[in-house]
């Protein structure tokens, strides 16, 4: 603690003049000059766009749309320039810190809003405005009969302002209204037709299971102005460095709860309840928020906040079980689920978990995780969008047991969906191949008992990968049609196709840019010190993981082969066995959240309202004989002696007064 | 330690609206011309309201500024003294744009939604009542006599007491009556400690002066006994569990423009008394006291939340939503850092117009449906989009979103109290879990899903005229419109105080800061604040 004190004092001086920047993992974040500094305009806007359309209400129904687009754009325009810049910059001179303006000032906290652009932020905002910017002109085409589709773009585009500010903010707090920020954007879209009550329902749990990260995050904020004094990157890192000894109590109690923040924006277990139910939003925000973005901001945070899990290996340990678990978790319910969104999702809860479990492990990790998290999501952007122009061709059937053969009739989508199948199956040369093999050899590195569990579990998991992504593939777009004579599939229109190809393409070839080149790696090297840990070396030859790795994905796709090509797949689905059927309960998850909290919250509340109205009220002020009981008697409270009574009090207040006055 | 003012702005702030409410009585004319006056009168205060702040100089070494004093009761040590510090003013400011606001919105209450019949007298009744609620309520902030402050403190209850009682629901009568026993219980109580006070102090004809009665040496026993009288009243007036039961009663009886005021303003007298009077006056009794308000703060946070859930009646829910937040705030102030007393401060602000928001725009539902039932509602974001959107915004301050004012508040008392009280803090945080949970499954159950066949209630259908009425169901709704001028016109001011202040808090903050230091000084010189002294110079 007296240290502590010392440190801070010393913080404390560094920490009001925000123009000396940000500090990094490596070193300084200059202030920002020439472009740099309109930065804003990155979440500006969006933010515009969102506001002229709710407010502008009907009158922008023509070209509201069309106006999110362009402002989506707009953002992916800014990005791109910035990025530019900075690929021109060397590596000491990337970071730039923009000073927007003094945010609060409440006694001695002390934040300012203020943006950080170094590497990993700005591979981040690419991703969003990008991929953010093509699933708008998607819904361009998917939300075209939507009778409330401006509503839907004035989201959407709330939603990529928030998720900028996410990973441009430059301190804890500003982050959090980010986080808090897709939160909304993300409840607002899952509800999104609202008049379904279940879709409705289905908002307010991820909302709520949010929430409960959202404590870790907040928990986890006033440890860390404790004892370093403040919120902001530069302070808590400079904190975290000075920190003597490695697993610190309070050190590791900041990791658990930003792990405990991770768990719920990620969907990672326990609190990856939410995901599944989210696919009632429509199909593009599953693609943008529910796969390629936001349940990526916990992977972000965890990346993010590298020098406080690095001062304390306990909590590392416990991102990557969590990663490991939830990997593990989402692949067997993969497996089982029948509906092709929550297909997917289960997919993505796993494939974060990859990226969560090479977050993990420290910088071996770190590249590895943003990279996967890059290609992922494209490749998995790709497969939702996928995934609507089916549902766009099958009547919105989600159901793949009434799909089959649709490979024939809607041809585009059958191959931009088949590059992303083969990318996070790892076909050798796609983007998956390249990013999750490398995560694979990662969690091979290490002494003693870790390599081998944490190895093993990303081991199996890309064998289960293969074999349900394989399973969704044939059951949707191969073998025998099973719909009925009533839908007639048909390929989407261009608004639609055109992203879906852009998508694949990245899906495709985006591993190959970022990871054998060492793009990834040199990239974010200067904030994560990644070369020093070059040396280490997994306990297997990576061929021969590699390799392992091949044959567990031959394994998956035959095994998928023989059981949803070359059998028939029943239209109904069969019992299954005890394995299959917890799967296809997400293992239970919903029952045991039930048991656990609803249940015992909803005794608990009904309970206190009759104490409350009983008792508490009744005995408060020692009132009782006279409020509570019959009507009868709250009559004579009206109009009976209690009225007179409190006449009485009155005037005895004014008796005792006038008495005073008169004394003195 | 107060700083004169040439000018007497404050009574001009007060005079202003007593005029007007004998003016709005008195004056011939129709109804509608009572209601102009009254809005008139009130945004008259307000300009001078904030011409006054204009003057306010944040970095004063005074305490109060703006400062009047003249001899009242020379003999009994009471003078007639007023002065603001950063808290008062804010909070002033806060009450002096709410009363034009809640004037608009109980611009059709007495014809259409209270239980008593209508006419212009009682229309003028009504808005008198209210202009003369807001003289108290600068009074009662701006008072730096304590005894000047007890008067104020117990004469609110009377206009409060006939706006429930005259102008509020079926049983606005057993509510007005509770809402006055409750509160007179506690005005008893601090009388005595108010008198016991000023026989502690050094006396003389000015001896009800705040900074008289500042840093006493008195026995311990005594002290804690006068804290307790004090703290007691507050307790009533926030309201803290076990004393907050008179509330829900009150809030959902009464009409909403006074639901508003009563829980908005009236309300914060009690969180503001806790700062200026039981932290100032009684320092060590102060800290003698923590642990058990502490546990009563935290207490109420979560279970105001649970209750909140539990409610079918909207205006209940709200009403508990507030028992919730009032333990928030009192837990900041009795955290003893700077930081959770500015929290708490600006906490008091930003849920006034938070809980405005709340209690306004359901009050537009109801008035639309007709009932405060949640269960009776569902889908009217499909009938009434813009309400929709106003309503779950108003939903989302009250979760405090970040982004909105009251996450800033919010956050500043949890992050100020870790410093000193951890596991309060902690248990405290799991308050936004709740707060999640009760505002969205009210939003969820009246906005979403299915609408209800009939959109319009018995008591609304009442008063549509007869051929209205005669229209067959499906063409009835036609009827039900979203947002009206006058609505907009009220919801307006309301969101963008809360977007601003959520945006840039600093507005408050600043003139809040010293205020909050100057306060904390006293309650953190002896020993006993050390750990906190060591918390809050972080």
């Amino acid at each position: 603690m007296q240290s502590g004190m010392e440190t801070l004092a010393t913080l404390a001086n560094g920490a009001g003049t925000y123009a000396a920047g940000v500090v990094t993992h490596d070193g300084e974040a200059h202030a920002a000059t020439g472009f740099t500094s309109y930065a804003w305009l990155l979440v500006a806007l969006p933010l515009v766009g969102a506001a002229v359309l709710l407010l502008g209400g009907r009158r922008t129904d023509k070209f509201g749309p069309l106006l999110a687009t362009a402002l989506s754009w707009g953002a992916f325009l800014v990005g791109a320039i910035l990025f530019i810049g900075m690929l021109g910059r060397d590596d000491g001179d990337r970071p730039k810190s923009v000073h927007l303006f003094d945010w609060v000032a409440g006694g001695s906290f002390n934040v300012s809003a203020g943006m950080l652009l170094d590497q990993l932020s700005l591979v981040f905002v690419l991703l969003i405005t990008f991929v953010g910017s093509l699933i708008h002109v998607y819904s361009l085409g998917y939300m075209e009969h939507d009778p409330d589709k401006r509503r839907f773009f004035a989201y959407l585009n709330l939603f990529v302002a928030a998720m900028l500010l996410l990973v441009l903010a430059d301190s804890y707090l500003l982050l959090y209204v980010g986080w808090e920020g897709v939160g909304l954007a993300s409840y607002l879209l899952i509800g999104f037709w609202h008049y379904n009550p279940a879709f409705a329902t289905a908002g307010n749990k991820a909302f709520v299971m949010n929430r409960v990260g959202d404590l870790g995050l907040s928990i986890g904020i006033f440890i860390m102005f404790f004892h370093f004094g403040g919120v902001d990157f530069s302070t808590v890192f400079a904190g975290a460095e000075a920190v003597n000894g490695v697993n610190q109590g309070f050190m590791t109690a900041i990791g658990l709860m930003l792990l405990l923040a991770a768990c719920g924006k990620s969907a990672q277990f326990p609190l990856q309840a939410w995901l599944g139910d989210a696919m009632a939003g429509p199909t593009p925000v599953s693609a943008l928020i529910h796969a390629a973005t936001m349940v990526t901001a916990g992977v972000y945070l965890v990346v993010r906040s590298a020098p406080i899990f690095e001062a304390t290996p306990d909590a590392q340990t416990v991102v990557v079980i969590v990663g490991a678990i939830t990997l593990l978790f989402g692949a067997i319910v993969g497996c089982a689920k029948d509906d092709i969104k929550k297909a997917l999702a289960a997919s993505t809860m796993s494939q974060i978990g990859y990226m969560m479990l090479a977050a993990g492990l420290g910088p071996v990790g770190y590249a590895f995780a943003i990279a996967h998290l890059l290609t992922h999501g494209f490749f998995k952007a790709g497969m939702f969008l996928g995934a609507g122009s089916v549902m766009h061709a099958m009547d919105n059937q989600v159901d793949m047991r009434r799909f089959g053969g649709l490979f024939s009739l809607t041809k585009i989508t059958a191959v931009t969906f088949g590059v992303g199948w083969l990318a996070i199956i790892g076909f050798p040369g796609l983007s998956g191949f390249f990013t999750k093999d490398k995560i694979i050899e990662a969690a091979f590195i290490g002494v003693g008992w870790r390599p081998w569990v944490f190895g093993l579990a990303a081991l199996i998991g890309a064998g289960v990968t293969a074999f349900y992504m394989s399973r969704l593939y044939f059951m949707t777009f191969l073998g025998k049609k099973r719909w009925t004579d009533d839908v007639h599939p048909h390929e989407s229109p261009l608004t639609m196709t055109i992203p879906m190809m852009v998508l694949s393409l990245g899906s495709g070839f985006l591993g190959l840019l970022l990871v054998p080149t060492g793009f990834i790696t040199g990239w974010l090297n200067p904030a994560f010190g990644i070369a020093e840990t070059a040396e280490e070396h997994p306990v297997v030859a990576p061929i021969i993981i590699t390799l392992v790795t091949l044959l567990l994905i031959v394994a998956g796709v035959g095994l998928a082969y023989l059981r949803y090509i070359r059998d028939d797949v029943p239209v109904l689905a069969p019992t299954g066995s005890l394995v299959t059927q917890a799967a296809r309960q997400d293992l239970y998850q919903d029952q045991i959240n039930e048991g656990l909290f609803m249940r015992p919250g909803v005794h608990l509340t009904r309970s206190l309202v009759f104490a409350d109205s009983k008792g508490v009220d009744g005995a408060a002020g020692g009132l009782a004989a006279m409020i509570g009981g019959s009507s009868s008697r709250l009559r004579k409270l009206q109009n009976g002696f209690a009225r007179s009574y409190a006449l009485t009090m009155l005037a005895g207040v004014v008796a005792i007064l006038g008495a005073l006055w008169v004394i003195s | 330690m107060t700083e004169m003012s040439s000018v007497p702005w404050l009574t001009i702030m007060g005079l202003i609206p007593l005029v007007g409410s004998l003016v709005v009585a008195f004056a011939p004319g129709s109804a509608l011309m009572a209601k102009r006056l009254a809005l008139g009168f009130s945004l008259a205060t307000l300009v001078v309201g904030i011409v006054a702040a204009l003057q306010f100089q944040i970095n004063s070494p005074k305490q109060f500024q703006l400062g009047e004093q003249a001899s009242w009761i020379p003999q009994f040590g009471v003078s007639y003294s007023l002065g603001v510090d950063g808290i008062a003013l804010v909070l002033i400011l806060m009450s002096l744009v709410l009363t034009p606001i809640c004037l608009i919105a109980a611009w059709n209450d007495v014809e259409e939604e209270t239980a008593e019949a209508g006419g212009a007298r009682n229309v003028k009744t009504y808005f008198a009542l209210l202009l003369v609620l807001e003289t108290f309520m600068v009074g009662v902030f701006a008072a730096t006599d304590v005894f000047l402050f007890y008067a104020f403190f117990e004469a609110m209850l009377i206009p409060i007491y006939f706006l429930i009682g005259r102008f509020g629901g079926a049983r606005r009568q057993y509510a007005a009556m509770k809402f006055l026993l409750f509160s007179l219980a506690g005005g008893l109580v601090m009388l005595v400690a108010v008198i016991a006070l000023y026989l502690q102090g050094p006396g003389g004809s000015d001896g009800f002066l705040i900074e008289r009665l500042t840093g006493l040496s008195m026995d311990p026993t005594t002290e804690r006994l006068l804290f307790v009288g004090f703290f007691v009243a507050f307790a009533i007036k926030a309201p803290m569990v076990p004393f907050h039961t008179w509330l829900p009663d009150a809030a959902t009886e009464s009409t909403p423009a006074t639901a508003t005021l009563l829980v908005g303003v009236l309300d914060k007298v009690g969180t503001f008394g806790m700062i200026r009077f039981c932290l100032q006056l009684f320092p060590e009794a102060s800290h003698w006291a923590t642990p058990v308000v502490v546990v009563l703060a935290v207490v109420s946070v979560i279970y105001g939340a649970l209750l909140a859930i539990g409610q079918t009646d909207m205006m209940r829910l709200i009403s508990y939503t507030s028992v919730s937040h009032f333990g928030f705030i009192v837990l900041g102030i009795f955290a003893f850092t700077n930081v959770g007393s500015a929290g708490s401060t600006l906490y008091m602000v930003n849920h006034g117009f938070s809980t405005a928001a709340l209690f306004l725009f359901a009050a537009m539902l109801v008035h639309r449906r007709g009932s405060k039932r949640i269960p009776d509602y569902g889908g009217w974001q499909s009938v009434t989009p813009a309400l929709g959107g106003i309503f779950l915004i108003a939903a989302m301050s009250a979760l405090a979103l970040p982004g909105l004012s009251t996450f800033v508040s919010e956050f500043l008392v949890l992050v100020g109290t870790f410093p000193t009280r951890p596991a309060a803090a902690v248990i405290a945080t799991s308050g936004i879990i709740l707060a999640a949970l009760y505002m969205l499954l009210m939003y969820k159950k009246i906005m979403t899903g299915p609408p209800p066949g009939d959109l319009i209630g018995e008591r609304a259908l009442a008063r549509l005229t007869a051929e209205e009425q005669a229209q067959p169901e499906h063409a009835r709704r036609s009827l039900v419109r979203d947002l009206s001028t006058r609505e907009k016109l009220l919801a307006t001011p309301l969101i963008a105080v809360i977007l601003v202040l959520g945006f840039y808090p600093n507005l408050a903050l600043n003139p809040i800061n010293p205020a909050v230091d100057k306060s904390l000084s006293h309650v953190l010189t002896p020993a006993a604040g050390n750990a906190a002294a060591e918390g809050s110079s972080k």
